[in-house]
């Protein structure tokens, strides 16, 4: 409601509508207000990819599961995987990416806040039209990944695939968020080249920055594929084109490529600022700085480049030549050794340090301990013999879980747990955050690692239901993981309580809680619109560390 | 030096947590009766399994080397009252050096081992037997090329022989996976994809399984490997080459005209001399349904959603009182009765048929042996 205010003449003027409460957050173009908007999105997201992770796996609790019927269960797991990935950890990365960055490189804000705002407002139309797919019965069903000729309207033989209008809202939902990232990834390349702090070279940017940088590449070179893609399947389905339709002079292995030129880099855009954001929480929490920057920051690179090169390790099923998926495994196994070096670093970081055991550090270590095996199953997944056995089973089901739910999950809560302070002012409960890592660590082992089993024991992916079959163990592995997902479930609803109850009645906090290093910190919490009063002095990796300890500063000090 | 401290509650967590991972490990063991992949039956499996053993040594002292190091630095270097502020270490090159190199000539020996074994895998020559695998929506055919017979859901093979398939789809992306046998590999509309597995044992049978979502009934696209001695082979083939025989059985009689007739069986399913003259008729192409030439010799319905057992579908009575004993306990009475409960949205929709008329088409489809 525009209210009345009287200024110094008298005359009584209304409140503009970016004045108002709610008009100021639609309207913003502050890169914090809108990282803070990302972030919403993301969890409210999350909140629904969760909620379809609980469905599929009370259908798969026992045997012959009557909970979900085939279509419904096809259309409920896909939209599991399409909104956790694109629609929870996307925008939750960018929206850390958004508040954090420019903070951390002394900017006052990202270099094309205009920009920002499309970015953020296309993703939660993006989500919303993807998700209204439910109303209008037509939900993608296909699989995150989409497989042609599965989503062709009609497939050989006058077979009726996906006549519906589900592939229609994936393609041009994902069209949409594309359009976003591309947006989003302009910005942050431009707003780290151009707009750091005086003193802060490349090689002094907080890893979270380089990761972010990172990300932005890899989602601008690897778009092109996913656009082409999904442009041409609708024109296939629309357009009388048979690009991805056998009989026609076309080939449904062309999606798979296209997909894939995509699909591989884009799993490492969701872990990439995953490795930053533990790379700023475990040297906060260690009360050292990270061990091996330049190798952490090069490893990262690596790791980019080699993404392009993988992408047919998710095809040795599909009948390539020998050589070809001896290349594959080639680079696939190359592309573990930066991965490697990593978490050496991670540990050596720890290592000799004076551990703050608080909520964003279980996190972080949880994350180490996570990812670690889902990084040997993904080895193990290279070894293409046997990946012949183990693709397309519920043991990949365990290796992308425990890379994206003990990788990426776990660093945003870990960023999330970080970070809060800053945002609001206020600390998250520890008591309450430290039930939710427990609930989340024995929920996630308990309903993951079963899965590596049920993929050795002959149990294929995307199945609504497997049979009665009491000798196999598939019953009670499968209910194994389905109390494991419920137990992840009650460990959000502490985290939504502990969110919402710190938003109204939180503890205060300072600016600088954790004693932190990086420039972020050294604002007030929230900070100001303008970030910095004055523009920071850089001399090192860790500006704010040094300007807190000006005697053993890391540029007087360090040779190393 | 300080020792670790695992008191009270992070060391009955820490007990739990193992429990139930190794619990899950245990349960592997269970998995007798399954489909596994560590179960193999044929040297391609054999091959894969074992690069899983070598993968699972590799994986578990890596695992366990690192998560130690890591739980073991939470308690050693946990915050103290009277810790001292760590010395601010930013890194050493030697080290790094050192932990690039050893991890990659890990991976490098895992990779010769792997391309290695790729290349191990080739189809050998020797005695072979080519058979053309389609996969439909959502049922296993299969083509003994060179005999010119065709059969669904069951895979009936020799052993000692080189089993060479020809992979085919018309319609979406399969994929063709037996756990116990052989690795997966796809089924792609337009494309001629081959594999091979041998079988060592005689008189077994093998889950087979679709491995690639194609649709709604992805989940229940099984089959079976039926491995017979060369000899017993050779006689289910020759059988199986005939056409199908006339039954003297009043009942099969009746269901064979319901078969042509009323139920409108012969608009999906082909018989060899009853709808076809032999089983490459260009007629049999056009057929969405299974073949069901010699339906009496095989023992799955449906991509294995249902098991034909004829002692559980015995018909007692005659003619217009011919009824199944206990019909809740066949499966072809289920099947026949309402295809769309038992598989939700395959091909098969038929109007309701009689429990009388179901009973004549069980005993029709019986004598097809």
């Amino acid at each position: 409601m525009a209210t009345r205010t009287i200024t110094e003449v008298g005359v009584a003027q209304r409140k503009r509508f970016s004045e108002t409460y709610i008009g100021e957050w639609i309207t913003t173009v502050d890169h914090k207000k809108l990282g803070i908007m990302y972030i919403f999105t993301g969890i409210f997201f999350f909140l629904v990819g969760g909620v379809e992770a609980l469905l599929v796996r009370t259908q798969l609790a026992e045997p012959n599961g009557k909970v979900l019927d085939p279509a419904t269960y096809n259309a409920v797991f896909t939209m599991h995987g399409t909104t956790m990935i694109f629609l929870f950890v996307m925008p939750t990365m960018t929206g850390f990416g958004n508040y954090v960055v420019p903070l951390m490189i002394g900017a006052r804000d990202m270099a094309f806040p205009r920009l920002n705002a499309f970015g953020y407002w296309v993703v939660l139309f993006g989500g919303l039209f993807l998700s209204s797919s439910f109303l209008f019965g037509a939900p993608p069903d296909a699989g995150w990944f989409s497989y042609a000729p599965l989503t062709e309207v009609t497939c050989g033989n006058g077979v009726m695939c996906t006549p519906g209008l589900n592939m229609d809202f994936w393609a041009l939902g994902i069209l949409m968020l594309g359009v976003s990232s591309i947006a989003g990834s302009l910005n942050f390349v431009v707003t780290i080249f151009k707009m750091r702090a005086p003193g802060m070279t490349i090689n002094r940017m907080p890893l979270f920055v380089w990761m972010t940088m990172i990300t932005s590449f890899l989602l601008l070179f690897a778009l092109p594929s996913l656009t082409a893609a999904a442009v041409l399947l609708l024109m296939d389905r629309h357009a009388g084109t048979h690009f991805f339709q056998a009989g026609f002079g076309g080939d449904p292995l062309l999606w798979q490529h296209l997909f894939w030129s995509f699909g591989h880099p884009e799993v490492y855009i969701l872990i990439l600022p995953a490795f930053g954001i533990i790379s700023e929480v475990l040297p906060v929490f260690s009360r050292k700085p990270i061990f091996g920057y330049t190798f952490v920051a090069w490893s990262g690179v690596a790791i980019g480049f080699l993404s392009f090169t993988v992408w047919a390790h998710h095809m040795f099923a599909v009948g390539l030549p020998v050589i070809a998926q001896a290349f594959f495994a080639t680079s696939t196994t190359l592309i573990a050794i930066p991965t490697a070096v990593k978490i050496f670093n991670w540990l050596a970081t720890i290592w000799d340090g004076k551990l703050n055991m608080k909520v964003p550090m279980y996190f972080a270590l949880g994350f180490v301990g996570m990812f670690l095996i889902g990084g040997l199953n993904g080895v193990a997944l290279a070894v293409v013999p046997f990946d012949y056995q183990v693709t397309d089973t519920y043991f990949v089901v365990s290796h992308i879980h425990y890379v994206l739910f003990g990788g990426s999950v776990f660093a945003i809560f870990a960023g999330l747990f970080y970070w809060f302070p800053k945002m609001t002012g206020k600390m998250l409960d520890e008591t309450l955050g430290k039930i939710q890592f427990w609930l989340f660590l024995i929920g996630a082992n308990l309903a993951f690692f079963p899965m590596h089993i049920l993929g050795l024991l002959g149990m294929p992916r995307r199945y609504y239901t497997y049979p009665n079959e009491p000798t196999w163990s598939w019953n009670e592995l499968n209910l194994m993981a389905t109390i494991g997902a419920f137990l992840i479930a009650i460990g959000v609803m502490v985290f939504l309580w502990n969110f919402i109850k710190t938003l109204r009645v939180g503890q205060k906090c300072g600016t600088d809680p954790w004693d932190a290093f990086t420039l972020e910190w050294d604002t007030a919490s929230p900070p100001k619109p303008y970030n910095f009063l004055e523009l920071p002095v850089v001399r090192s990796r860790r500006p704010f560390y040094d300007k807190k300890n000006p005697d053993i500063a890391d540029w007087k000090v360090a040779t190393h | 030096m300080r020792m670790p401290i695992f008191r009270g509650a992070k060391r009955r967590w820490g007990i739990t947590l193992s429990v139930l991972v190794l619990a899950s490990l245990l349960l592997a063991a269970c998995g007798e009766g399954a489909p596994s992949i560590l179960n193999p039956a044929g040297p391609v499996a054999a091959k894969e399994a074992g690069l899983f053993w070598f993968i699972l040594v590799v994986a578990t002292i890596v695992f366990v080397v690192v998560e130690f190091i890591l739980i073991w630095s939470i308690f050693r270097f946990r915050e103290r009252p009277n810790s001292p502020t760590p010395r601010q270490i930013h890194g050493n090159d030697k080290i790094e050096v050192a932990w690039t190199i050893a991890p990659s000539i890990f991976l490098f020996a895992v990779l010769i081992g792997t391309i290695y074994t790729m290349f191990s895998l080739n189809q050998p020559t020797g005695n072979t037997l080519n058979v053309q695998v389609v996969g439909h929506q959502w049922w296993w055919e299969f083509d003994y090329e060179n005999a010119h017979v065709t059969t669904a859901d069951e895979l009936v093979v020799p052993t000692n022989t080189i089993i060479h398939l020809d992979l085919k789809s018309d319609n979406v992306i399969h994929s063709f996976w037996v756990p116990q046998l052989t690795g997966k590999t796809d089924v792609i509309p337009g494309h001629d994809n081959t594999k091979w597995f041998e079988a060592d044992t005689p008189n077994q049978k093998y889950l087979g399984e679709c491995a690639e979502l194609c649709g709604l009934e992805h989940a229940n696209m099984r089959f079976y490997v039926i491995t017979k001695t060369p000899d017993d082979f050779q006689t289910w083939l020759t059988g199986q080459q005939q056409a199908a025989q006339n039954s003297s059985d009043p009942n099969a009689q009746a269901g064979k005209a319901l078969f042509m007739g009323q139920g409108g069986c012969v608009g999906c399913h082909g018989i060899v001399g009853v709808n076809l003259k032999s089983f490459s008729d260009p007629l049999a192409q056009k057929l969405i349904g299974p073949n069901l030439t010699h339906f009496g010799s095989r023992r799955t319905i449906a991509g294995a959603v249902l098991t034909w057992d004829p002692s559980s579908c015995v018909v007692q009575g005659t003619g217009s009182s011919a009824q199944i004993v206990n019909e809740q306990n066949c499966g072809l009475w289920q099947w026949l009765h309402d295809p769309q409960a038992v598989k939700p949205g395959n091909d098969m929709h038929i109007p309701q048929l009689t429990d009388n008329q179901i009973a004549l088409l069980v005993a029709y489809l019986e004598s097809l042996t």
